[in-house]
């Protein structure tokens, strides 16, 4: 809640809840393997056409970490603002609807869910969370996620 | 590929079988590449010193996604990663072996699905919780599907 003296302005407030541009991507292939050596995954459901096949899924997916950890990238076009001259990571949540099949194309939204402020060691320290909601071409939310960033 | 983990095996409280991971600087530049995040300070040691850094660290979405790993790895192909939270709280140098880790929380049936929750974590060699977590995934269950 704003108080007296609070860090998080009516203009900043203005901001929650604004979609900013969508993000656009084709889950290729050649992206998913990519990821999967970057990540030294050996999982057959992300590379070996045959096997992935013949799994639930009828051909090759994704590792969940291809929405929110990569790529289909958060919070962009979105008005971030802070008083405050550092700024790091806090943390990601991701709620997975759907599997991500190769082929498909995500189209991610994000607009800033809320902002919290608290003393910390070093004074006072915004963390702002931005939601990302992906779905598909077919129209169909396939994740949520849910990232902090943190400014002091 | 993992045996299949089914509903009936898992019990609270058990741990999840660890997954090694020793992200090199060549690692971090893979990653870079293939999440499009090229901050400097995952592949350049000079830019991380001249941050204060004491080297290249690693990037703490690689980290998550080094956890989402370990989930799908665990509960095999007809199990489902459902939810996955990750807090980047310590940094882990390029270079140090980092292990994951999970110990279950709970067990329950929801709307027909057969859910576990779990906690998560990476863990650098001197034993300290670089990225804790927490996870939901929906397994098999030997009476019929999940």
């Amino acid at each position: 809640m704003a108080q007296q003296g609070s860090i998080i302005t009516d203009e900043m407030k203005k901001q929650i809840g604004v979609k900013g541009v969508p993000t656009v991507l084709e889950v290729e292939k050649g992206l998913i393997r990519m990821m999967a050596e970057a990540l030294d995954d050996p999982n057959p459901l992300w590379q070996d056409e045959e096997y992935a096949e013949k799994s639930k899924y009828g051909g090759i997916i994704a590792p969940p970490a291809l929405l929110c950890c990569a790529r289909a990238g958060t919070g962009r076009g979105v008005q971030m603002k802070s008083p405050f001259p550092r700024a790091l990571a806090g943390g990601d949540e991701v709620e997975y609807l759907k599997p991500l099949k190769a082929g498909d194309v995500i189209t991610s939204v994000s607009h800033i869910a809320e902002y919290n402020e608290r003393e910390g060691k070093r004074g006072p320290m915004l963390f702002t969370t931005i939601e990302t909601t992906y779905k598909n071409q077919r129209d169909e939310v396939v994740a949520i996620s849910r990232s902090t960033f943190i400014s002091y | 590929m993992a045996k299949q983990l089914y509903y009936e095996d898992v019990e609270e409280g058990m741990e999840i079988p660890p997954l090694v991971k020793n992200p090199t600087t060549q690692q971090l530049v893979k990653w870079a590449g293939a999440s499009g995040d090229y901050y400097q300070i995952h592949y350049d040691k000079d830019f991380a010193q001249s941050t204060g850094l004491p080297g290249v660290i690693a990037h703490g979405r690689l980290k998550s996604s080094f956890l989402a790993q370990l989930m799908t790895d665990w509960i095999g192909e007809g199990g489902t990663l459902k939810k996955i939270s990750v807090q980047h709280r310590g940094m882990d140098l390029a270079g140090e072996q980092m292990t994951c880790k999970g110990r279950v929380t709970r067990k329950y049936i929801e709307n027909g699905e057969h859910l576990v929750e779990c906690e998560i974590w990476t863990e650098n060699p001197r034993g300290e919780k670089t990225a804790p977590g927490s996870a939901i995934v929906s397994l098999l269950s030997r009476g019929g599907k999940s």
